[in-house]
């Protein structure tokens, strides 16, 4: 029997899930959990929708109203069920590789629209499921079983590329940091327009192992000892700042947000909701 | 009186040991990939183990005392 949180909220007879020994996407999920009732959503106001990879396997887990999409679509199908239904909470769970390669341009253009989804990046920096290949956020010169002399790309950097898209709302947190990545979760959820926070993840079985980063503890205790506040960060050179993680929150703005702006064109052309 | 409980689900336990790692006290051992409560009464019920598992195979429980 598990806890009265996991009780309520997943879909126990489902459990224990399919991640790898150490992997961080559970406790992401549950940090999720535990924000969504510390902020109240209602489980009939919320939809959950998830793409195509490790990270997008936690629909299956969630007792909530959940669609698992086709690869990179999450924020597309997103984007039809909050203007279908603008009163939902909808909510995007998704991969490095899912958001920002197959699906980079539809979140560049859910960031520009600033529609009111909720977009949480478990990232791994890793393509976990189909056995480790490098994403777009594999730090270059890190290996992976289609860079086995290393990475010669520059990687995204999530919440500068979402905040300068239009994303009203950017973050980054870690999986170390399992507390503040609740609390930033709660403010992401009452944010009214697109919120990104990219969940800095850990993928021992790949990435961890391809790069002899060493077992799960080792690399969130790599986490610990190389995260900056992004206060803290903005007074440390480019140098200083090389291969840490810059966590906190980026961008934090109020805009107009999406349905409602396409509600004064329903009006305006005479129609209604 | 409402107190805490350390409870554990080892079926659900993958032995990755990030719950005795990170434990502040060094209440929880990995015993053939398994967590185990080693010392409870140095439990300080501060939920490090439940927020961190990423398996759900350890948390804090309300139990009941008269």
């Amino acid at each position: 029997m598990p806890s009265e949180l996991v009780k309520r909220e997943m879909r126990t007879e489902n459990l224990p899930h399919i991640w790898c020994p150490g992997c961080s996407h559970g406790s992401v999920m549950r940090a999720l959990c535990q924000a969504i009732e510390n902020v109240g959503l209602e489980r009939k106001n919320t939809v959950i929708v998830s793409g195509i990879g490790c990270s997008s396997r936690a629909v299956g887990y969630l007792n909530f109203d959940t669609i698992h999409t086709t690869h990179g679509r999450a924020l597309a199908f997103a984007t039809g069920i909050k203007l279908a239904n603008p009163d939902l909470h909808v909510i995007v769970l998704t991969g490095d590789g899912d958001i920002s390669a197959i699906g980079g341009n539809h979140l560049i253009h859910a960031c520009r629209r600033n529609i009111g989804i909720t977009c949480i990046v478990m990232n791994n920096t890793i393509y976990g499921m189909t056995g480790g290949q490098y994403s777009p956020t594999t730090p270059t010169g890190d290996f992976g079983t289609t860079a086995p002399y290393g990475n010669i790309d520059k990687d995204f950097d999530i919440p500068l590329l979402a905040a300068s898209a239009g994303a009203t709302f950017a973050a980054r947190t870690t999986a170390y940091g399992i507390a503040q990545t609740i609390t930033v979760m709660e403010k992401a959820l009452k944010h009214k327009g697109f919120s990104v926070i990219d969940v800095a993840s850990i993928c021992p079985s790949y990435y961890g192992r391809r790069n002899k980063k060493g077992d799960a503890v080792k690399m969130l205790q790599w986490q610990k000892e190389n995260s900056v506040p992004v206060k803290m960060a903005q007074n440390m050179t480019a140098e200083e700042l090389k291969g840490m993680i810059v966590t906190g929150i980026f961008k934090d703005v109020e805009e107009p947000e999406y349905t409602e702006e396409y509600q004064k064109i329903i009006e305006k052309a005479g129609g209604k909701r | 009186m409402s107190m805490k409980k350390l409870v554990t689900e080892v079926t659900w336990c993958k032995g990755c040991g990030i719950c005795a790692a990170f434990c502040p006290r060094h209440v929880l051992e990995i015993v053939n990939d398994k967590v185990v409560i080693k010392d409870e009464v140095s439990c300080i019920k501060c939920g490090q183990c439940e927020l961190r598992c990423p398996d759900y195979a350890i948390w804090l429980q309300e139990v009941d005392h008269e």
